[in-house]
């Protein structure tokens, strides 16, 4: 335990570490890999240290924290008379996901060093944005191929260490604007990481297009902070949540399709969250996402930037639940994300791609929970699904670096190492990674009582099925006992049975710094659950108290109540998990070959077309209105017709200028004109100077006298 | 005592007959001989002038010296000048000497 001014300071310094060692990796280090990777890691560490005192050693062990929180806050932007406030809150929603960040990112930091083959050769002919190809070494005599160091490990460190502080900058934010500070610094360290590959070109438009399409929602979430700002004229989430703002906001229409401020806001942010997380109608961009490196899709896409997303609207949630209609949203679009994802993930062959649909399904769940009010189980799933989903990304990064091992062995470059086709019988090749595999697997499918993803999903049902949400309860169900299916279908074709080709035969166990974050991580995926078994959970009930209920509901002003037990959304659970698993296991036993694959069906392998109706409604027609419009039109027609009607217009008027003003007036006239009468006064006058001084004594006696007499005269000496 | 109005009309008329010689002379030697007469009569303005005001002052004749000292550098540099003219055109006629004339 803590003093509370320490744990005050040390909040402030949480995101600092991570953004230190971007800058020195990038400065000085970039040229030394173990400097580069030490100081990103030691980096990740001091955070995950600070961030483990303020949690564990603090906030953790204060009895009604929420009403209490750690909140400190300087004056920042001079506004006029006042001040723009920034600062850090740590309530018990932001001491929980800082919690799962910390740990998640330091297994990520650790697990990328194994992950780019630190220590091994050089490759014989790698190049700067392209993957590693592997360098042939000689042993004993004989040449063999071996995974060889990418090219730029530093720069991976570097661009992780700035997402880190994005991350924690985030999350320690007590205002939407340094939120929103920290968002956009993920979105940069997206693409970059995405793009990492640059010079593959599927990797550059995945950035591009992941870049692209999150900016339409970040560009909404701008709006909805504008209009907040102007509505309350404070961005800091302890002043908005008070009684009498949430009650302008709630009572102050909008003039938008009859919302009130708050909905109007709510939606703005939601659509924010969209973008970010993924959901339907922008969840386009992250399966494309995969082409960046593994711990990049685990870290950014899986546990931290996507669940950001999902963490903005639970931060909001009081603003957002003022009003039913953006609720009824919000949870219509997280229903369906969750079961339409869950259906294209079933005919996904690429390892990694199979994740990235079921973490869109995954955060439709915890969108559709907040949706219906089940703030507590959003919260509960958020945290289980980063741990668990961060393993399963892990672990198959894990798996493609076996199969990587097996195609250098055999130096077949046609076999895709991400196929799971071309797996199989990984299990005794690779036993940890199956294993933790496994335990993130069925965490995923919600297995019965063991594992975290059980308890946080069957809360979510708990939650829908108490408060009559039938319609979300039952498209739920439906989509767990999906994500159950294609997880066993995963893990079947991908560790079970024989292996399928030479290469899986020859895949290999992962270095112990890809190991070790897997099986650390795996302990969280199974042990999370436990802190949040329901209180009237037969038999394992109050065994160990609901201390997350506790614990999380303290961030609200009113507790949220504990929905009544029901056997009906328990048997559900228990169901669609083991009937999910059951199912995929048997159908997927015998399969070898994408034909005997039942589920291929073009629809579905084509995620529904939405890239190609995306592609026709917004992607060609922009091109198009590029082309034809903007460079044809307006470029070439319009802007070039004025330009090259300045040229000759400017032309002319210097012509005329020129011959009508200045050679007649200024050069004829002025210039010669001046000249000319210089010239013929000068000829003139030449006449009296005749050189002889007594003419010029006589002319000057003669003026002399004659200016004596008219002084004379007029008496005016 | 003379007046010291006879000095001044003494002084003028030698002023006039050195103007008259300077303007109507063709003699280079004869304009010098003119311009020394103007000097000398403006000296005689200054002694009269010197005699009739505060004797104890002798700025007129400081003055006087000075002038006498002027006239003879004047009369040596203008005389050799004119031997010189002399010597290369072989006339001391002012009105020859027009080599500098457009």
């Amino acid at each position: 335990m803590i003093h509370e001014e320490t744990a005050k300071l040390l909040t402030w310094l949480i995101p600092l570490p991570p953004v230190l060692a971007f800058a020195l990796i990038l400065l000085f280090t970039n040229r030394n890999k173990w400097l580069s990777h030490t100081l990103a890691i030691g980096a990740a560490l001091l955070s995950w240290l600070t961030s483990m005192l303020v949690t564990v050693f603090f906030a953790f062990r204060i009895e009604h924290f929420g009403d209490h929180p750690i909140e400190d806050s300087i004056n920042w932007l001079p506004l006029g008379d006042s001040w723009f406030r920034v600062g850090v809150l740590i309530d018990p929603l932001s001491a929980l996901v800082l919690f799962f960040v910390a740990w998640t990112v330091l297994a990520i930091f650790v697990y990328s060093v194994g992950y780019h083959n630190y220590g091994q050769p050089e490759g014989d002919h790698d190049h700067k944005g392209l993957p590693p190809h592997g360098a042939t070494v000689e042993e004993h005599g004989h040449k063999h191929v071996v995974p060889s160091v990418e090219p730029m490990y530093a720069r991976f460190f570097a661009f992780i260490g700035l997402f880190a502080f994005g991350m924690f900058t985030l999350v320690v934010s007590d205002n939407l604007l340094t939120l929103f500070v920290g968002w956009e610094i993920m979105g940069l360290c997206s693409y970059l990481l995405i793009g990492f590959w640059y010079a593959k070109p599927s990797a550059r438009d995945a950035a591009v297009k992941a870049f692209m399409t999150t900016r339409v929602g970040d560009v909404f979430m701008l709006l909805g902070i504008a209009y907040l700002y102007s509505v309350t004229s404070t961005l800091s989430f302890r002043t908005i949540f008070t009684e009498s703002v949430l009650h302008t906001l709630a009572t102050v229409p909008s003039g938008f399709l009859g919302f009130s401020a708050a909905g109007l806001i709510g939606l703005l942010l939601f659509i924010g969250t969209v973008g970010k997380s993924a959901q339907f109608p922008l969840h386009v961009w992250l399966p494309d996402a995969m082409e960046g490196p593994t711990p990049v899709s685990a870290m950014i896409h899986a546990a931290t930037m996507v669940s950001a997303g999902v963490y903005a609207v639970i931060r909001m949630f009081p603003l957002i639940s003022l009003d039913e209609k953006t609720m009824t949203i919000v949870a219509f679009i997280g229903a369906f994300t969750a079961i339409f994802a869950a259906t294209i993930a079933v005919a996904q062959n690429d390892i990694k791609r199979v994740l990235a649909y079921s973490t869109i399904s995954q955060l439709g769940f915890m969108i559709a929970a907040l949706g219906i009010h089940a703030y507590i189980a959003a919260v509960f799933h958020l945290i289980t699904h980063a741990f668990f989903k961060a393993l399963l990304f892990l672990g198959s990064g894990s798996v493609i670096h076996g199969m990587e091992h097996g195609v250098l062995h055999t130096g077949n470059h046609n076999v895709d190492p991400q196929d799971m086709f071309n797996m199989g019988g990984l299990k005794n090749k690779m036993p940890i990674t199956f294993w933790t595999f496994l335990i993130g697997g069925f965490a995923l499918s919600g297995f019965p009582l063991v594992t975290a993803g059980f308890w946080s999903k069957d809360e979510i049902f708990a939650d829908a099925f108490g408060n009559g949400h039938w319609t979300v309860f039952i498209t739920l169900a439906v989509a767990a006992f999906l994500t159950a299916f294609y997880t066993m279908r995963q893990i079947t074709l991908t560790f079970l049975g024989e292996p399928r080709t030479k290469e899986a035969e020859h895949a290999q166990e992962t270095p112990w710094t890809m190991t070790l974050p897997l099986v650390i991580l795996s302990i969280f995926a199974i042990g999370y659950g436990w802190v949040g078994i329901p209180e009237h959970f037969p038999v394992l009930g109050g065994l160990v108290p609901n201390w997350l209920h506790e614990f999380v509901g303290g961030t609200l002003v009113e507790h949220p109540e504990v929905v009544e037990f029901s056997w009906t959304p328990l048997l559900t659970s228990f169901v669609v998990a083991l009937g999910g698993l059951a199912l995929g296991y048997f159908m997927y036993r015998d399969v070898n070959l994408p034909a005997e694959d039942k589920l291929q069906i073009g629809f579905l392998k084509n995620k529904y077309y939405f890239d190609e109706i995306y592609d026709t409604i917004f992607v060609k027609p922009a091109f198009w209105f590029a082309e034809k419009f903007v460079y044809q039109f307006l470029d070439k027609g319009v802007i070039d017709g004025i330009l090259h009607l300045f040229g000759p217009a400017t032309n002319e008027i210097g012509a005329g200028i020129r011959n009508y003003f200045d050679l007649p007036i200024i050069n004829r006239f002025i210039g010669d004109g001046s000249a000319d009468a210089t010239y013929w006064f000068g000829g003139k006058l030449r006449a009296i100077q005749t050189g002889r001084i007594q003419q010029y004594l006589m002319l000057t006696l003669i003026i002399f006298i004659a200016i004596g007499i008219v002084l004379y005269f007029f008496k005016l000496a | 005592m003379v007046p010291l109005s006879w000095y001044l009309i003494f002084s003028a008329a030698l002023f006039s007959i050195g103007l008259f010689g300077v303007l109507s002379r063709r003699n280079a030697v004869a304009i010098l001989l003119g311009i020394e007469l103007m000097l000398n009569s403006v000296n005689v303005n200054l002694a009269a002038f010197w005699r009739y005001g505060d004797v104890m002052d002798i700025a007129g004749q400081v003055f006087a010296i000075i002038v006498f000292a002027v006239a003879a550098a004047e009369v040596s540099v203008g005389l050799a000048l004119v031997i010189s003219v002399y010597r290369r055109r072989n006339t001391v006629i002012a009105d020859d000497l027009n080599m500098l004339k457009w």
